[in-house]
């Protein structure tokens, strides 16, 4: 560089003016929006011409992975049911909620096993499913209330880093005592009976039984609680409290309260994941890390807070990370796209931050209300 | 207009400074080039006189590397690092006793005793591996070290234990860059002073291809691994000797640890019509394959085979892994013979009960056993007694001694190689039919493979 450098010192105003308005980071943002959008159309492309040149997976066996990543997201929705609650209410994240989930599918499991052994899992296996459910769900609901009973409670007023840190003590805590009572092996539940497993037509498409019964499952759940929620009295108190706590309790609602209310709601949410999840997969102590983490990145992908949008998060997350790697990913001609699953639903949330901060639904967040 | 004046009065810094910095950049470098050139002449100077000192350094890289001396009444320090902890602790612990065993069972080195000291972990990882490698050069008095358990943590292990001077003996890391990959070639990750008695897995792949494109009469496979070492190693491994056949493989892909879905790499698979499935996996992911692979449109009738990592009860249990073949290495030990302590495999599993009241979990005991007596009678056959009484190991001649061994051991004849492959490569499929029989050694074999080198 020599001494005589007009052009920084007195730059030609035409390329600031055009920018002016545009931030860098704006700028940078934008950069990032349209590479995006390039890259996943480019590896859609590359899909489409994989698929109409008849290479890849046929049309059902696209729509049999589009069902089973529809089951497993609805699993995510009803975990990041708790995450959202919690967060609506007190403005932390809970990270042991994941352990509530892995608790709930584990107890399950001891359910589920000891009626296989009673023989009632053979001879009647709805009511023994049911019944697994319910402990299950119990058994999460508990575990939710606990962890704010001894937890929680005492930090209520502490700055919110401080629970959001204290989850993450609770949710090693569990894990560790869950390995320290039962031992590290995966366990599987007793098997599915005959007349759950296979295919079954619905308008004319072959779903699998099993996945079936968890969107179905799912959905009856989510659509309960969103009538507690918008219905009921207590339902009307938790939106109050999430609202602002200290006008509800000007209103004569009983804050702790509907807060426990709260917990064992997202709990037993979390219970029939659980047993859904180990049900399909089996439990071991570590099985509530994973998918906790992707519940929380579906609350916050749908917008933490809000119900609705932590069911969408969840069952759009299931698609991104189900589908996506082997769309999106082996499209662009990219090996072993499955192993990058994680990847791509973190890539997923990132993506969608970035067109929409606040989430799918939710709302702008005030800078006093952010943790 | 504020932003505007801003930029331009950040646009004159930069200038002003970047004036700045070339001018002292100009200064330095200047300076900079003086000194350089006045060192190099000072090292001219000195380079002439390395010629002297050069034929040294060069014989400190290739031959000697030190020695190790222990006084009388001291101990020979050899050290086991074997998976005793966690998911794969099936595996070390029987690694690890055999090595218990077979320093029991030989004695005394040239009057020495042998201690193993605290059995060190490698916790099946590159992590674990490595740092527990570090704790054994750390103490110079190593002579030797059998393990490691998972090719994962061999890996870094070696290296570090290789350019520490001392040798190690794995029983049961079978991944091909440790060695030689292809055969006659170094490996990747080949260390000088590295040997197993495990089986290289050019071998299994190769076993695995021939059984499926010979006897099974396929020609499009898909191989799965989970980003391990020992599987990704295999599944090359298989898809480099099946290729070799003519066969091909139609899809080479990937699950990761822990993952429970696997639809979507199944669906993958599936898309390009595989007539069979290698999964050389561990359980619980080789699980959720088998229980997800028969939904899966395409699939239902896929031959699936997969590996010795699979040939533990929390697998074979499983209903769905019914009609599953295995490939491993042979398990029938009964009537060899290891000559050195003169010890047969059935003796070996009465003393394996009575001292640790179980039968060993995974089979490679065998291969530790023959392993750790390789060691000590390579260190017997290389140690020399001195003047006062102390004992000393040349590491250099223990290196040598063993790429020379041979003997006949528990798993068969053991003949180490310029690369540190000490096994017989014997490789067994067996077929799964009975969910209720969950040791492996009952599993009826239908194909043995004979390495034909």
């Amino acid at each position: 560089m020599t001494a005589t450098d007009p052009p920084r010192t007195q730059a030609p105003s035409l390329f600031t003016r055009a920018r002016r308005r545009l931030t860098w980071v704006d700028s940078f943002l934008w950069v990032i929006r349209v590479g995006a959008v390039l890259l996943i159309a480019w590896g859609l492309i590359g899909s489409i011409q994989r698929f109409t040149a008849g290479l890849g997976p046929t049309g059902s066996q696209w729509r049999d992975l589009l069902v089973a990543a529809i089951a497993f997201g609805a699993m995510y929705g009803l975990i990041a049911i708790g995450y959202s609650m919690v967060y609506g209410v007190l403005g932390f994240i809970n990270f042991a909620h994941g352990e509530v989930f892995m608790s709930g599918a584990f107890i399950g499991y001891f359910a589920a096993t000891a009626l296989s052994n009673g023989g009632l899992w053979q001879s009647n296996p709805i009511i023994a499913m049911l019944l697994t459910l319910l402990v299950s769900m119990a058994t999460s609901t508990f575990m939710a209330v606990l962890v704010e009973r001894v937890a929680y409670r005492r930090l209520r007023s502490s700055p919110r880093l401080i629970p959001l840190i204290t989850s993450i003590g609770v949710s090693f805590f569990l894990q560790y005592s869950f390995l320290g009572l039962f031992g590290a092996t995966v366990r599987t539940y007793p098997t599915l009976p005959p007349f759950m497993t296979g295919n079954i037509d619905i308008l004319g498409v072959p779903v699998q039984r099993s996945q079936l019964l968890v969107i179905v499952v799912a959905a009856v759940a989510m659509s309960g609680l969103w009538q507690f929620v918008t219905r009921t009295k207590t339902g009307r108190a938790m939106r109050a409290v999430a609202e602002d706590k200290e006008i509800a309790a000007l209103m004569g609602i009983n804050v702790d309260r509907t807060i426990v209310t709260t917990f064992a709601v997202g709990g037993a949410m979390a219970g029939i994941a659980g047993m859904l999840y180990g049900q399909l997969y089996g439990v071991s102590f570590f099985m509530g890390f994973l998918p906790g983490i992707k519940a929380f990145t579906a609350a916050v992908l749908g917008g933490i807070g809000v119900i609705p949008g932590a069911m969408a998060g969840g069952v759009l997350l299931g698609l991104f990370e189900g589908v996506g790697p082997l769309l999106i990913l082996g499209g662009l001609g990219i090996a072993s796209p499955s192993q990058l699953r994680d990847a791509v639903a973190f890539s997923a949330l990132v993506l969608v931050l970035i067109f929409r901060p606040s989430g799918l639904f939710g709302e702008a967040v005030g800078a006093e209300d952010r943790a | 207009m504020r932003m505007l004046r801003k930029g331009v009065r950040t646009a004159a810094i930069v200038a002003a400074a970047s004036l700045v910095l070339t001018a002292c950049g100009n200064g330095d470098t200047a300076d900079l080039t003086d000194d350089t050139e006045a060192d190099a002449d000072a090292t001219g100077d000195e380079e002439t006189d390395d010629p002297g000192d050069d034929p040294d350094e060069d014989a400190a890289e290739a031959g000697d590397l030190g020695s190790v001396t222990y006084q009388e009444g001291e101990a020979i320090q050899i050290r086991s690092l074997e998976a005793i902890s966690g998911d794969v602790a099936f595996l070390g612990i029987p690694n690890q006793r055999g090595t218990e065993i077979a320093i029991a069972d030989y004695g005394d080195v040239q009057g020495f005793a042998v201690e193993l000291g605290t059995p060190l972990d490698d916790l099946c990882s590159a992590d674990g591996g490595q740092s527990a490698a570090q704790t054994i050069v750390s103490d110079d008095t190593v002579a030797g070290v059998i393990g490691t358990s998972c090719s994962g943590a061999g890996v870094p292990a070696s290296e570090l234990i290789s350019s520490a001077g001392m040798v190690m003996v794995s029983a049961s890391n079978t991944n091909p860059a440790l060695t030689q990959t292809p055969f006659g070639t170094e490996g990747e990750n080949f260390s000088e002073g590295y040997y197993r008695t495990a089986h290289n897995d050019l071998y299994q792949g190769a076993a695995v291809a021939e059984f499926v494109y010979e006897e099974l009469g396929l020609t499009q496979m898909a191989a799965i691994h989970d980003g391990d070492p020992y599987t990704d190693g295999l599944t090359t491994a298989f898809q480099d000797a099946f290729t070799e056949l003519g066969g091909e493989v139609v899809v080479y892909t990937a699950v990761n640890k822990g993952d429970t879905d696997m639809v979507p790499v199944l669906t993958e698979v599936a898309g390009e019509n595989p007539e069979g499935i290698f999964v050389p996996i561990f359980p619980p992911e080789v699980n959720r394959v088998a229980e997800q692979y028969v939904n899966v449109e395409g699939l239902e009738d896929v031959v699936m085979i997969s590996a010795d990592g699979a040939q533990v009860e929390g697998f074979l249990e499983i209903a769905e892994a019914e009609g599953f073949y295995f490939s491993g290495p042979s398990l029938q030990f009964e009537g060899n013979n290891n000559e050195i302590t003169d010890k047969s495999a059935t003796d070996f599993l009465e003393d394996y009960q009575e001292q640790y009241g179980e039968a060993p979990s995974a089979a490679f005991w065998a291969h530790a056993y023959d392993a750790t007596t390789l060691l000590l009678q390579a260190i017997d056959n290389v140690a020399e007694v001195g003047d006062d009484g102390s004992l000393t190991i040349d590491r250099a001649a223990l290196r040598d001694e063993l790429y020379s061994t041979s003997f006949q051991g528990l798993i068969g004849q053991i003949t180490c190689d310029e690369f540190g492959d000490c096994g017989a490569g014997e490789i067994q499929i067996i077929l799964h039919e009975d969910s209720s029989v969950t040791d492996a050694t009952q599993i009826p074999v239908v194909y043995t493979f004979v390495p034909s080198e």
